[in-house]
C-alpha cells in the first residue's frame, strides 16, 4: 500500500512535524528542569557545606615556628644560639614525579644516596598534609642559585629559611648544655601538636631538654590564601610567635675551659659548684662531642664512630658515670660518727695495716699494708683524713653500723639527687639492709660496713653529686641543690626553690675541724715521713690559698662487655679511678669541686693538680686573664 | 489585506517599518535569533573575561573569534536550503573520508587525533563538520520518503549516524561523538518515525548500557565511577567534577561577585575559561546568574524550533530542527557534566567557552536556521 502512494501531503508532514517539535519542546523544557533542579541542589541545599569546602581549599593556616630562647654563661656570653639556614625542603603532594624531582636535584646540589634515603624515610613518615619534607638542612649560596635558576622544572621544592640552634662552643659545653634533636614522630604523640606544629626540633638533652617548654616559646599562626599549587597568594592574618625565653647559665666558659684543659686529654668528669648557690660553675666529661652534629641530621658513619669509641664521648659521666667514692667519702663517715658519738678529735687506734673483726681471721688491709710490715701507727681522726687510714675508718664503720651511715649521708644527697635543673642525672647508690636483701638476696653483713667505710664496695656516686655533697660540707652543713639556672627573662620556679633544711650538728664546730683536717690534705707538708697530707705533694707546695680537699680511689668493677682493647688498654682500664674533692678558700668557699679521672690511679696525684687547676683558674684572677687572652685568640 | 489598510493610514511609521523588515529578509536574518545569540555571546564574554584573569590578550582574541563566527553566520545564511539539500550526500562523503585521514594520518593532541595539519591552511577538525554535515545528511535522506519513514529506512539513517560516531568515537573524542550521533538522532526524530520505533530503540538502548561498558576504555570507565563517587580519588580522577561542584555550590544564589570566585581565580578549577566555564558563572554570579544564561539559551532554542516549523520543506524543517537539537544537547551535556551529573567528556559551553571551532560551527548552524527562515519563496506570493 505504502509502495503504491508515492503522493506527499505536505501539509500532514508539517503538522506531524510540528507535532513532534511541541512534544520535544516539552522535553527540553523538562530537561532544563531538571538543570535548573541540580543548580538548585548545588547552590542553595548544599550551600554551606560548599561554602565550606571552598574555604577549606583556598585558605591554609600556617604555623609560624618560634625562635627559640638564646641560652648565656654568666657572664653574658652566648652559649647556645639560632644561626639562619636555608634549607631545602618538599612538599611531597606537590612533587609530579618525585624521582624525576630527586634526580634533578641531585644534580644540582649534589645529594648524596644516604640523604635521598633519609628523605625517603621522613617523607614515609606522614605527618600533616602538604607538610615540608626536609631534605637538605643547609644549602651554600651558590645551591640556592641554582635552585632558585631551575625553580619551574621543581614544582614542590622549596628554600626555606628557618633557625636552627647553634652551638658556639661546640664540644666545651656538649655535656653540660645538653642539645636538641629533630623531632621524632614518637615525640609527636606526646607533644602539643598545636605548639609544636612549625617546630622542628626538641630538646634533647641537658638544659635544653630540662627548660625545653620556656626556651621553646609559642607558636604563631597565620592565616594564608593559597591557590590549587600551595602557593601564598596573600597572608589573610597573623598572630607573631612569641620567641622563647632567654637562660642565663651559672656556667662559667673560661672555667669551662680552664677545667677541660686541666683534664688534659684523660677520659674523667669535673664538675665545679658556687657552694654559696649551689650553681654549677663547669662541668666537664671528657671526651665529649660536638653537639651541632646532631643538629644537621648526623651521618651514619659519623654516629657509629661516636657510639662505639671505647672512650664513650657520648657519655656523660658527670650525670651518669657512677663510681665508688672511695675515700672522699671518708670526711662524711667521720662527720657521721662524730655527730653519733662514736669518736671524737682525740681518741686514737693503732694501725698495724690491717683491720680484723672480733671472731673472723680476715684482715681488712690499709693502703700502707706490707707484707711483714706497713700500717700508720697511732692514727686519731685528723690523720685518719689527712693521711686516708683505711684501718681507721673500718673501725669506725663497723662502731657506727650501715645504718647510721645511711642516716647521716643522705642528706648530703648520696643515693639521692638534690639537682634542680639537670635531668638524666644517675641517682648513684646508697646501699642498705633493704637494698642488700632485695637486690642481692643476702643480709648486710659486718664486712659490708668496712667497705661502705672506705666508700668501696657497692656504693656508688656521679661527679654531680659529690661535687654537691662537698659543697654542703663547704657551707658547714647548709644544703644547697646544685642548679644550672642562673637568670631568666621567664618567670620560672626554678629561680625560687625553698632551701633544704640544714644538716646540724650537736657540736658545729667539728665541721670548721673536719675542714682543717682537710686542709691537711692539701697543706701539711715538709714533716717526717708518713705524716703529710696525701696530696701536698701534689699540689701544696705551691699554692696561694686555703684549700680543703680530699683523694679517693674508686675499685674498677669491671670493663663493659663489647668494648674491644688490645690488652696494653685492658691492663690501663683496669686501673683505679682517682677521686679528688676540694673547696677553696677554705674559710669562705667560693668554689667547690669534684674530679674524676677514669683509671688514673691515684686521687692525689692524678685528680687532685686537675682539681687545683679549676681552683686556680676560679681564684686567682691572672690566670683567669690569660684564660681571656685565649679566648680572644 | 488589513495590514495593508493600516499602512494606508500610518504610512510614514509603517514605510520604516517594512523596509527593516524587508532589509533583513533580504539579508536572511532572523533578528530575534541574532539578538538572543549576540546576548549570550556578550554575557558569556564577561564571565570568560574573569574566567581569563583579565588577560586582555585571550579575551581579544575570543572577541575576534566570535566576530569572525557571526560572519560565518551571516555567510551560511545566505544559503539556500535547496543548496544544501544537493549538497548534503557530497558533504557527508567528504566528511567520512576526512575522518578516515584523520584517525590514519592526523595529528595529536592530548592524546587524541582530531585533527588534519595542512600546510597553508589553518588547523582543520573533521569531526567538527560532522556536527553540521551528519543532520544535513539525515535531512536529506528522510526528505526523500514518506512519512512514517519505513523501518529498513530508519536502519539506513541509524547507520549512517553511527559510521561518522562511530569514527570520531575512536579518535577518541566521545563528546563529539555524542554530539554527532545526538544531531543525527534528533533529526531521525524530527523525520515522523513511529513511537513505537522509538520507544523501541529507547528500550535497546537501555538493554545495550551494561555492554557499553566492557567497550569503553579504561579511562573512560574511571570518569564514570568518578561521576558516582569523586571522593575515591580527589586528588586524581575526582578532582575536576568535586571543584567544580564547590565552585558552583559556593556561588550560592546570588554569587560570590564578578572576579571574586576563589575556586577559580586561585586555580583550583581546572578547564575554567574552556569546558568548565558554568562553573565560573556559578560561583561568580551564582544561581541567578546561571539561570539568565539558561533563559537565553531555552529562547534560543525555542526560537530555533519555532523557525523548524516554518520551514519551507521537510528537509528544511529537519534540518533546522536537528540543529537547534544539537545546540541543546551541546549546553545540556556540558552544564550536566560540569554539575556532576554526566561524566565528564570533552564539551564546551556553547558560545561561551573559550575556543573557536565549536563557536564557529555554531554559528555556522544558526546561519542555516537562519536560511530556513529567510528562505521561504512559497510565502511570499
Amino acid at each position: 500500500m505504502a509502495d503504491t502512494l508515492t503522493l506527499r501531503n505536505h501539509d500532514v508532514e508539517a503538522r506531524i512535524f510540528t507535532g513532534r517539535v511541541m512534544i520535544l519542546w516539552l522535553v527540553l523544557g523538562l530537561a532544563m528542569f531538571v538543570l535548573v533542579l541540580r543548580l538548585y541542589q548545588l547552590q542553595v541545599l548544599e550551600y554551606a557545606r560548599h561554602v565550606a569546602r571552598s574555604e577549606q581549599n583556598r585558605i591554609e593556616v600556617q604555623p609560624l615556628a618560634p625562635t627559640r630562647g638564646q641560652v648565656f654563661d654568666r657572664h653574658g656570653r652566648l652559649i647556645a644560639g639560632n644561626l639562619p639556614v636555608f634549607s631545602l625542603t618538599v612538599v611531597r603532594e606537590r612533587v609530579e614525579d618525585l624521582d624525576a624531582t630527586l634526580a634533578l636535584l641531585a644534580e644540582l646540589v649534589g645529594l648524596t644516596p644516604e640523604e635521598i634515603e633519609t628523605f625517603r624515610k621522613r617523607a614515609r613518615e606522614r605527618r600533616r598534609p602538604f607538610e615540608p619534607v626536609p631534605l637538605r638542612l643547609r644549602l651554600e649560596e651558590d645551591e640556592i642559585a641554582r635552585v632558585a635558576v631551575n625553580r619551574h622544572r621543581l614544582p614542590g621544592v622549596e628554600v626555606e629559611a628557618q633557625m636552627i640552634r647553634f652551638y658556639p662552643q661546640g664540644e666545651l659545653l656538649a655535656h653540660a648544655l645538653g642539645s636538641v634533636r629533630r623531632i621524632t614522630p614518637e615525640d609527636l604523640q606526646r607533644l602539643d601538636p598545636v605548639e609544636y606544629s612549625a617546630t622542628r626540633f626538641i630538646g634533647r638533652l641537658g638544659v635544653e631538654k630540662y627548660y625545653e617548654a620556656a626556651l621553646h616559646g609559642h607558636v604563631g599562626h597565620e592565616r594564608v590564601e593559597t591557590d590549587a599549587r600551595g602557593r601564598i597568594m596573600r597572608v589573610l592574618d597573623r598572630t607573631p610567635p612569641v620567641s622563647g625565653s632567654n637562660v642565663t647559665l651559672h656556667l662559667d666558659l673560661d672555667l669551662q675551659r680552664a677545667a677541660v684543659a686541666a683534664l688534659d686529654g684523660r677520659r674523667g668528669a669535673i664538675v665545679a659548684i658556687e657552694p654559696e648557690s649551689g650553681g654549677i660553675l663547669a662541668m666537664v666529661s671528657n671526651p665529649g662531642y660536638d653537639p651541632n652534629l646532631f643538629i644537621g641530621g648526623i651521618d651514619t658513619e659519623t654516629y657509629a664512630g661516636l657510639r662505639d669509641d671505647p672512650d664513650m664521648p657520648l657519655f656523660n659521666r658527670a650525670l651518669r658515670g657512677q663510681y665508688a667514692p672511695g675515700s672522699t667519702f671518708k670526711p662524711f663517715v667521720a662527720l657521721a660518727a662524730l655527730a653519733n658519738g662514736e669518736t671524737d678529735w682525740s681518741r686514737t687506734i693503732n694501725d698495724p695495716g690491717y683491720y680484723q673483726l672480733p671472731n673472723d681471721s680476715r684482715r681488712y688491709r690499709d693502703w700502707s699494708w706490707r707484707p711483714g710490715g706497713g700500717g700508720q701507727g697511732i692514727v686519731h681522726l685528723r690523720k685518719a683524713i689527712y693521711r686516708s687510714s683505711n684501718t681507721y675508718f673500718f673501725d669506725l664503720a663497723t662502731r657506727l653500723g650501715v645504718d647510721r651511715i645511711v642516716e647521716f649521708t643522705r642528706p648530703f644527697g648520696f643515693g639521692d639527687h638534690l639537682e634542680i635543673d639537670v635531668p638524666d642525672a644517675a641517682n648513684g647508690l646508697m646501699p642498705d639492709r633493704q637494698w642488700k636483701r632485695r637486690v642481692r638476696g643476702e643480709p648486710w653483713y659486718p664486712g659490708d660496713n668496712l667497705n661502705l667505710g672506705i666508700g668501696q664496695g657497692d656504693m656508688l656516686v656521679t661527679p654531680l653529686q659529690l661535687a654537691t655533697a662537698v659543697s654542703i660540707l663547704a657551707n658547714r652543713g647548709a644544703r644547697v641543690r646544685p642548679r644550672m639556672i642562673l637568670a631568666s627573662d621567664a618567670p620560672l620556679p626554678e629561680l625560687e626553690t625553698a632551701p633544704l633544711p640544714p644538716i646540724e650538728l650537736a657540736e658545729p664546730a667539728n665541721f670548721e675541724l673536719m675542714v682543717d683536717a682537710m686542709e691537711d690534705v692539701v697543706h701539711r707538708g715538709n714533716q717526717v715521713y708518713g705524716e703529710n697530707g696525701t696530696a701536698w705533694a701534689y699540689v701544696g707546695r705551691d699554692i696561694a690559698y686555703r684549700m680543703a680537699g680530699k683523694s679517693g680511689t674508686a675499685q674498677v668493677v669491671e670493663i663493659p662487655q663489647g668494648v674491644k682493647l688490645d690488652p696494653e688498654e685492658v691492663e690501663e682500664r683496669r686501673r683505679e679511678h682517682a677521686w679528688f674533692v676540694a673547696f677553696a678558700p677554705a674559710d669562705a668557699p667560693k668554689i667547690a669541686v669534684a674530679v674524676l679521672v677514669e683509671n688514673g690511679g691515684g686521687g692525689s696525684s692524678t685528680a687532685a693538680p686537675v682539681a687545683k687547676s679549676v681552683l686556680d683558674a676560679w681564684l686567682l684572677p691572672g690566670i683567669d686573664e690569660d684564660a681571656q687572652q685565649l679566648v680572644t685568640n | 489585506m488589513a495590514q495593508r489598510d493600516f499602512v494606508r493610514r500610518m504610512p510614514d511609521a509603517n514605510t520604516t517599518f517594512e523596509r527593516r523588515q524587508a532589509l533583513l529578509w533580504r539579508l536572511h536574518i532572523d533578528l530575534p535569533l541574532l539578538v538572543l545569540v549576540v546576548l549570550t555571546c556578550g554575557y558569556g564574554l564577561v564571565v570568560l573575561y574573569s574566567a581569563v584573569d583579565g588577560n586582555v590578550d585571550r579575551f581579544v582574541s575570543q572577541l575576534y573569534r566570535l566576530g569572525a563566527a557571526l560572519l560565518v553566520m551571516l555567510c551560511a545564511a545566505q544559503i539556500d536550503p535547496m543548496t544544501l539539500r544537493r549538497w548534503a550526500s557530497l558533504i557527508y562523503g567528504a566528511g567520512i573520508v576526512l575522518l578516515v585521514i584523520v584517525l590514519l594520518a592526523g595529528t595529536s593532541a592530548k592524546g587524541a587525533q582530531r585533527w588534519i595539519d595542512l600546510p597553508g591552511l589553518p588547523r582543520f577538525q573533521p569531526s567538527e563538520m560532522m556536527k553540521l554535515a551528519v543532520p544535513m545528511m539525515t535531512a536529506a535522506f528522510f526528505a526523500e520518503r514518506s512519512v512514517p519513514p519505513k523501518t529498513s529506512a530508519v536502519f539506513v539513517a541509524l547507520a549512517l549516524i553511527g559510521l561518522p560516531a562511530v569514527l570520531i568515537a575512536a579518535q577518541p573524542d566521545l563528546g563529539t561523538a555524542i554530539l554527532v550521533a545526538g544531531s543525527g538522532l534528533a533529526v531521525l526524530l524530527l523525520s515522523g518515525v513511529r513511537w513505537s520505533l522509538v520507544a523501541a530503540g529507547l528500550m535497546a538502548c537501555a538493554a545495550a548500557l551494561p555492554g557499553l561498558w566492557y567497550v569503553m576504555k579504561d579511562y573512560q570507565r574511571q570518569r564514570v565511577l568518578t561521576l558516582f563517587d569523586p571522593e575515591s580519588d580527589p586528588l586524581g580522577a575526582g578532582w575536576n567534577i568535586i571543584q567544580s561542584k564547590i565552585a558552583i555550590g559556593s556561588g550560592g544564589v546570588f554569587g560570590k561577585g564578578l572576579f571574586q570566585g576563589t575556586q577559580s581565580h586561585l586555580d583550583f578549577l581546572p578547564e575554567s575559561h574552556t569546558d568548565f566555564i558554568i562553573a565560573v558563572m556559578g560561583e561568580e554570579l551564582g544561581l541567578l546568574g546561571i539561570l539568565v544564561l539558561l533563559s537565553l539559551y531555552f529562547l534560543i532554542v525555542t526560537r530555533g524550533l519555532f523557525i523548524a516549523t516554518q520551514g519551507q520543506d521537510a528537509f528544511a524543517r529537519m534540518l533546522a530542527g536537528g540543529l537547534t537539537l544539537t545546540f541543546f544537547t551541546y549546553l545540556f551535556v556540558n552544564i550536566a557534566m560540569v554539575a556532576g551529573l554526566l561524566p565528564v567528556v570533552g564539551v564546551p559551553l556553547p558560545l561561551v567557552s573559550y575556543g573557536g571551532t565549536s563557536a564557529l560551527t555554531l554559528m555556522a548552524g544558526f546561519g542555516i536556521l537562519m536560511a530556513v527562515g529567510t528562505h521561504r519563496r512559497l510565502l511570499r506570493a
